[in-house]
């Protein structure tokens, strides 16, 4: 299991990004709103002080004060608009925000539900799917964060620039050439600057963060070994490195804010050079030079925001390869193009299945049959990495067989559709998932319209009984984050009772006593092999064998190949693999 | 100390400000009305480049300064916490909530350091920057000058009403937003479940429509919440507009000088802008002060363990038996006592087996015996001596200790053997890891005892870290072992495996062993059984 993924190239992380955009319905016409009313917001306040200098520079001609009032409306208008504008601005962007987001999660969350679980083998892990879920969020800001502001931006520099070249050209190359070197150069130098530290500081943040996490799990064992000056020690020096790391990253935003002052200020002497010659040569109108000077010292806002939206379009770029890791893998399985109607009723067959993963020596099921009849109770049983969860991987089709076939009364299962299949044979696997609601609703997942009562008995039947009657708030009690709030215990009770509650005909239990004391473990196997009120049939993947008593089969599995095959009492009788299980229990 | 950094920074950015400002305004007014050329006013074209320089100058310093500043505060209270940690609180904070605390208050620091580094800074200069501003502007127009003085609270007036309501709106944002993500997350690790229960497609609907409704739901608080932000740029924009106007009409009347006129409206936005800024830094305050909280929360708690100012000698547990006389223990937060008045002897050479159901305070009584903790009320004694008078560092020398989940470090295999004795030699370490069972695990390793573990690297089965740690104990060879279930999460192969190496590490030891299963315990001296916090059953062994 290699989980690395190799590094992308440059070239594909910008194709995966423009894949990424096209992904998302782009949603054209309120992010033009929200560029237009961004844009107009920079320019109302830009105009604002270019008319506030034009007002200044009549009045100085001490004229008739009614020929200002136009003047000084302005002023006031251009005020209102800005303040309006940057609320329209954040309404709609926020709006699009949320929606853009919705929209990523559910194309995204589409394109993983083929491939979950056995697709992302290797590199599946809790840590690639929470990755995964961040990745999808960085994405979000895609079109607000990091394409909106350069599209505002160059809105703004082109309106202004042109405004201004109305009136003196010089002027307006000036503003065009430094917003560029302010808005592009700079903070493409500082990022290349910043790369080589950056490159150096992630792995120290890992380093330094993996020595806390360790620090905090394994305060204790170096108390009592009498090691903790030494782990403090380790601590200081990964933090030291880390400082060092970040020390150029302190340097170079420091440099990029001083040098972004000097531009802007070299922009203003500039245009007032500029501006003062033309007023002497009679090229300009006096009363424009002030509003033209100021409109250059405002026109920077414009470009203020493009540093950090480069770095947003680097992230979401990023963001955007590793996602293709994870969607781009090959599909697992794949629907008939016609599938065939469920059968209803009939056995469950497995005829000489082997499994094969690839870049695995040894197969990790070779020759597996099985008949699975209605009603029936069949224990599959063997050491962890005997092969038995691959075997029912295959029955639900999360996996096909390398060679062998399934069916399922009569028909092959690669025939069905896998919906179909899998709300016919219900798998409750070994790390079955809870989500962070109630206990009710977790085991309804199986059974949407079971009412209370169905899942009280259940829960019984799970032998959760007792505890759900002492919970004050019953089956309504939340299970918390991820389940956190339960037990593992009652975290594997809790999904056995939705393989009881759930109407499949075939019911596939993966270790259901994997958290269970001895005691525990036998009574449930043995209520299983027991109760056989319906005509729903079983098998019981565990590798603890007490309570298997009453099973029709036993099949103990080895390397992935059968050994012995029979009821208890003959395996016991036979003093095999199973009697050795058993006496070692 | 960075602030006075920033404070005097701070003051000469004002200043420069200030001059920009009038020198810019004697160039513009030169050449018009004045009617200089540019040769006239290049000297203060050349002044005022010089003044740009100073500028900018002090910008590189003002954010270097700070950044390095609150790096060198943020390694500092790294070192306090991890001290803290170590020396006080050892057996942690009881309770997964405080195991996220310590990590959020050590990882959570950065927030801190964007606190010290742009908001303390940027507070700074809105304070001195307005008040030079003004302190210029005042004298040359009284008119401007009190449209600025009054339209300038209003920004940190809005500001705090801002901040009001963000806790109930632009907080309820992000409160919605890390609900949307944790759903999402929830659906994507919890796939594999949906799809055999056949309702994956089911989810895609939901998180649809979640989203939507939060979308809507949210939109109409924020609608309301940017009004505060409205008003706001309002005071900002207006201030500057109504600040032109009387500009203007003291020019008519002949009250100002043109060049002062520019100057005092150049002034205008340079006014607000640092005090808009600071707003900006909004959530770098908050999230800043919440880090720091939950960082004093950590480092106020009391100390687990009484370090006496005055140790005696530690006693030996080969010398003398260890005693615990009517022990009680509670957790912090939690009402119930874990262990109720408890008496247990453990003679030298004994092996003494705790058994009893999970949460009973098996694992207590062995974090008291090892000083990770310390009773309420009750003696623990060995040889006669309190432990209490007992410095714990001397005392845990005499002890090994396999917890119930052992820790691997990022180092290589020996090093994470060599824990409880670094000196140990290669013969001593070849010979506990025989002991342990480990050989075979060696051996099938390229890399044999240097292999590295941790993250990214070889990671070790629940077995084979369980050996790790047995192997830990046989280095240390110490009188007295601390064996915390050490067969609780493997299977029976492997438990019956581990089983005799911990009978090899029992022989010519003291040993506890916490367990509860019965074949490991029925090996024991002695076996104890702990109900409720209450011993209610002692049996003698083989």
């Amino acid at each position: 299991m290699s989980a690395a993924a190799p590094p992308t190239p440059e070239l594909d992380r910008w194709g995966a990004l423009v894949r990424a955009a096209r992904l998302v319905s782009p949603r054209r016409g309120e992010l033009i709103l929200s560029i237009a009313l961004g844009a107009g917001a920079i320019l109302a306040a830009v105009g604002l002080l270019a008319v506030a200098g034009v007002l200044i520079s009549k009045a100085a001609l001490r004229p008739e004060i009614l020929t200002l009032t136009i003047f000084t409306v302005g002023v006031r208008a251009l005020a209102i608009a800005r303040a309006l504008l940057r609320y329209g601005e954040r309404l709609v962007s926020h709006d699009l925000a949320f929606r853009v987001l919705a929209d990523l999660r559910v194309r995204f969350f589409e394109r993983l539900i083929p491939l979950v679980p056995e697709g992302l083998r290797g590199i599946r892990s809790g840590d690639v799917l929470s990755r995964f879920v961040g990745d999808v969020d960085t994405l979000q800001d895609l079109y607000l964060r990091a394409l909106g502001p350069p599209l505002i931006a160059l809105l703004a520099i082109v309106l202004l620039a042109g405004a201004v070249a109305i009136v003196l050209p010089a002027a307006a190359a000036v503003l065009i050439a430094t917003m560029l070197i302010a808005g592009l150069l700079l903070p493409a130098l500082a990022a290349r600057a910043g790369r080589r530290s950056g490159l150096r500081e992630a792995p120290a943040r890992a380093q330094l963060s993996s020595e806390l996490v360790e620090l905090v799990s394994g305060a204790a064992e170096l108390a009592v070994y009498g090691r903790e000056q030494q782990w403090a020690e380790r601590i200081e020096q990964a933090d030291a490195k880390l400082a060092a790391t970040e020390r150029p990253g302190a340097w170079i935003s420091g440099l990029t804010s001083g040098a972004g002052v000097a531009i802007g200020g070299a922009a203003m002497i500039a245009v007032a050079a500029i501006g003062v010659q033309a007023t002497a040569s009679g090229q300009l109108d006096g009363v424009l030079l002030a509003g033209i000077v100021f409109l250059t010292i405002g026109a920077f806002e414009a470009v203020v925001g493009l540093p950090d939206a480069a770095q947003r379009l680097t992230a979401c770029a990023q963001a955007a390869a590793r996602l293709e890791t994870v969607t781009e893998a090959p599909l697992p399985v794949s629907d008939p193009p016609s599938p065939a109607p469920l059968p209803l009723g009939g056995a469950l067959v497995l005829e000489d299945v082997c499994v094969r993963f690839e870049g695995r020596e040894q197969a990790a099921l070779s020759d597996v049959s099985a008949t699975l009849e209605p009603g029936s109770r069949i224990a599959l049983v063997g050491a962890s990495g005997a092969g038995k969860t691959t075997l029912a991987s295959c029955a639900v089709r999360f996996l096909d067989p390398s060679s062998g076939r399934i069916t399922l009364g009569g028909c092959d299962i690669r025939e069905l559709s896998q919906d179909a299949l899998r709300s016919a044979i219900r798998l409750v696997s070994q790390d079955a998932y809870l989500f962070t609601t109630t206990i009710a609703q977790n085991v309804r997942l199986a059974a949407p319209d079971a009412d209370d009562e169905q899942i009280i008995a259940a829960l019984a039947r799970a032998g959760l009984g007792p505890w759900i009657a002492s919970l004050p708030e019953g089956i309504e009690t939340l299970v918390g984050e991820e389940g956190a709030e339960v037990s593992g215990g009652q975290r594997g009770r809790i999904a056995l009772a939705r393989g009881f509650i759930s109407p499949s005909q075939i019911v596939i239990l993966d270790e259901p006593t994997a958290n269970l004391d001895a005691a525990g473990a036998r009574d449930l196997l043995s209520a299983i092999g027991s109760e056989r009120s319906d005509r729903r049939a079983m098998l019981v993947i565990t590798h603890t064998v007490e309570g298997l008593e009453e099973f029709d089969e036993i099949i103990v599995l080895e390397t992935g190949a059968v050994v012995e095959r029979g009821t208890w009492g003959e395996l016991i009788a036979a003093k095999g693999a199973l009697a050795r299980l058993s006496a070692a229990a | 100390m960075p602030l006075v950094g920033a404070v005097v920074l701070g003051i000469a950015t004002s200043l420069l400000v200030v001059a920009q400002a009038v020198l810019l305004g004697r160039v513009i007014a030169g050449a018009f009305p004045g009617g200089k050329s540019l040769d006239e006013v290049s000297g203060e074209l050349w002044i005022l480049a010089a003044v740009v320089g100073a500028r900018a100058l002090c910008a590189f310093g003002f954010e270097t300064s700070g950044r390095l500043g609150a790096r060198r505060v943020v390694g500092e209270l790294r070192a306090s916490l991890t001290a803290h940690m170590l020396e006080t609180r050892p057996a942690g904070l009881r309770g997964q909530r405080a195991g996220e605390l310590v990590t959020n208050a050590v990882q959570g620091l950065s927030s801190l350091e964007a606190y010290f580094a742009r908001y303390l800074p940027q507070l700074v200069l809105a304070v001195v920057v307005p008040i030079v501003i003004l302190i210029y502007v005042f004298p040359h127009d009284l008119a401007a000058g009190t449209i600025l003085l009054v339209t300038l609270p209003i920004i940190p007036l809005f500001m705090i009403l801002i901040g009001l309501a963000a806790r109930t709106a632009t907080e309820r944002r992000w409160r919605t937003l890390s609900l949307l993500s944790a759903h999402f997350l929830d659906a994507v690790k919890g796939l594999q479940t949906l799809k055999a229960n056949d309702r994956a497609q089911r989810q895609v609907e939901s998180l649809r429509e979640t989203g939507e409704q939060y979308r809507k739901e949210t939109m109409v608080t924020l609608r309301i919440a940017f009004l505060s932000s409205l008003v706001l740029e309002l005071a900002a924009m207006m201030g500057t507009a109504l600040v032109a106007a009387a500009v203007a009409i003291q020019l008519i009347n002949g009250g100002l000088e043109f060049s002062t006129a520019l100057a005092v409206l150049l002034l205008a936005p340079e006014l607000y802008l640092p005090v808009r800024m600071v707003g900006q830094q909004f959530h770098a305050s908050t999230d800043g002060l919440t880090a720091a909280n939950e960082c004093f929360e950590v480092l106020d708690t009391p100390a687990a363990v009484s370090v006496p100012a005055a140790p005696l000698a530690s006693p030996d547990p080969r010398m003398g038996p260890l005693v615990l006389e009517r022990v009680t223990f509670a957790y912090e937060g939690r009402g119930e006592a874990v262990l109720d008045s408890i008496d247990l002897t453990l003679s030298p050479g004994e092996q003494l087996a705790l058994v009893g159901p999970s949460g009973q305070g098996k694992s207590t009584v062995a974090a008291l015996i090892l000083r990770l903790l310390d009773p309420q009320s009750g003696r623990i004694l060995c040889n006669g001596v309190d432990l209490l008078e007992v410095d714990p560092k001397a005392w845990r020398q005499h002890l090994a200790w396999v917890p119930q989940r052992p820790t691997l470090f990022s180092a290589t295999l020996a090093e994470n053997i060599r824990l409880g004795r670094p000196d140990a030699d290669d013969g001593a370490l070849a010979a506990a890891c025989a002991d342990a069972g480990l050989e075979r695990l060696i051996d099938s390793m390229p890399q044999g005892l240097e292999t590295r573990l941790g993250e990214g690297q070889r990671t070790l089965s629940a077995g084979e870290t369980q050996r790790v740690a047995l192997a830990r104990a046989f280095l240390r060879d110490a009188p007295l072992v601390i064996l915390d279930e050490p067969t609780a999460h493997l299977d029976a192969e492997s438990s019956a495996e581990i089983g005799d190496s911990i009978a090899r590490l029992s022989q010519s030891r003291s040993v506890l062993l916490v367990v509860h299963r019965p074949a490991l315990a029925a090996a024991a001296d002695r076996i104890i059984t702990l109900r409720e916090g209450v011993v209610v059953d002692r049996q003698v062994g083989r």
